[in-house]
């Protein structure tokens, strides 16, 4: 299946991806994240980076998308730097699986 | 324990019995299968965790190219030296079975970008630039990759979650629940069993009794 390839944030984060072929979609108000990755989904786009500063800004997007097989929603640090936002993620797809996190001790 | 709402029958005892060995192997089989989507979750995870570092490293690296690029260009030279890229990526979304979890399989071709995939000229763009877009394209495969994993281990653990619940759900309900109406309708069966012997013996009583009584009569009438 033909598909493609989003990044979601902030412009002074993203503007660069665009220069190698990524679909660049720069969020201004914070409230249209939703209304993005919605239009995003629809349009089957396969994976959508998402900087974790706009992702800060739309609690419970990553979960809302995370079941279905895609888009793969990722989380990329922005310009500022990384939020843990990511590694979060992933220690809590850990605690789903095993019921308790032992990533990390 | 809750008992089974059933006739204590015959009939509904072999279901039962027949019902207790599909759960018990369907618990063992499922048992296997969240073990070893267990391993392979946390293999997964393990890769996934490192890949993830080296890959925010890489990005905010390339990050700082651009900062520099951004002191040394006007914002309106910046944005528009990107606005028209050369290079497209089309994704190509396979998938793969997983241990009965599809997984999305993502690989990538990129198209344009001839020779190099600057989509500028050199003149009004600065050096920092051009290092900075090509170290994204480095990255590029990585991210891919990172995005598959990430994806893959989210659909493990949703699955993982699912088997464990039906495994806890078979060990401590349903296994319980079958032998304890089963154990049920045995007893019923053997109080039943045992209330039709004293029956028989005390008519068997009863008739005896009669024969001796008439006996008796008979002598009776006899002497």
């Amino acid at each position: 299946m033909r598909s493609k390839i989003a990044v979601v944030g902030e412009k002074a984060s993203v503007m660069g991806f665009r220069a190698v072929g990524f679909e660049v979609f720069e969020v201004e108000e914070p409230a249209d994240i939703f209304s993005i990755v919605e239009r995003l989904v629809k349009e089957a786009y396969g994976v959508v980076f998402i900087t974790e500063q706009a992702l800060a800004k739309a609690p419970g997007l990553l979960d809302k998308y995370k079941d279905t097989r895609i888009p793969a929603i990722i989380p990329i640090p922005g310009r500022d730097g990384t939020l843990g936002i990511g590694m979060e993620n992933l220690r809590k797809s850990v605690e789903r699986a095993v019921g308790a996190d032992i990533l990390n001790h | 324990m809750a008992l089974i709402r059933v006739n204590p029958t015959r009939m509904e005892l072999a279901n039962l019995k027949k019902k207790l060995r599909t759960s018990q192997k369907g618990h063992k089989l499922l048992k296997d299968k969240r073990d070893d989507l267990m391993k392979k979750f946390l293999a997964l995870v393990r890769e996934n965790q490192e890949l993830r570092k080296i890959v925010e490293e890489k990005i905010m690296g390339v990050y700082e190219g651009f900062v520099i690029a951004g002191a040394v260009m006007s914002p309106e030279a910046l944005d528009e030296a990107l606005m028209m890229p050369k290079q497209r990526v089309e994704l190509e979304v396979g998938s793969q079975n997983l241990m009965s979890v599809v997984v999305p399989v993502f690989s990538f071709e990129t198209s344009g970008g001839e020779g190099d995939n600057y989509s500028y000229g050199f003149v009004s763009t600065s050096g920092e630039l051009d290092s900075s877009v090509a170290a994204l394209a480095d990255v590029l495969p990585y991210m891919l990759k990172l995005a598959q994993m990430e994806k893959s281990a989210q659909l493990l653990a949703e699955e993982i979650e699912k088997t464990r619940r039906t495994v806890n759900a078979l060990e401590y309900v349903r296994i319980p629940n079958l032998q304890e109406t089963i154990r049920y309708i045995r007893m019923k069966l053997e109080e039943n069993d045992r209330g039709n012997t004293t029956r028989l013996m005390k008519v068997k009583d009863m008739i005896v009794q009669q024969a001796i009584e008439e006996q008796k009569a008979r002598d009776e009438m006899a002497g």
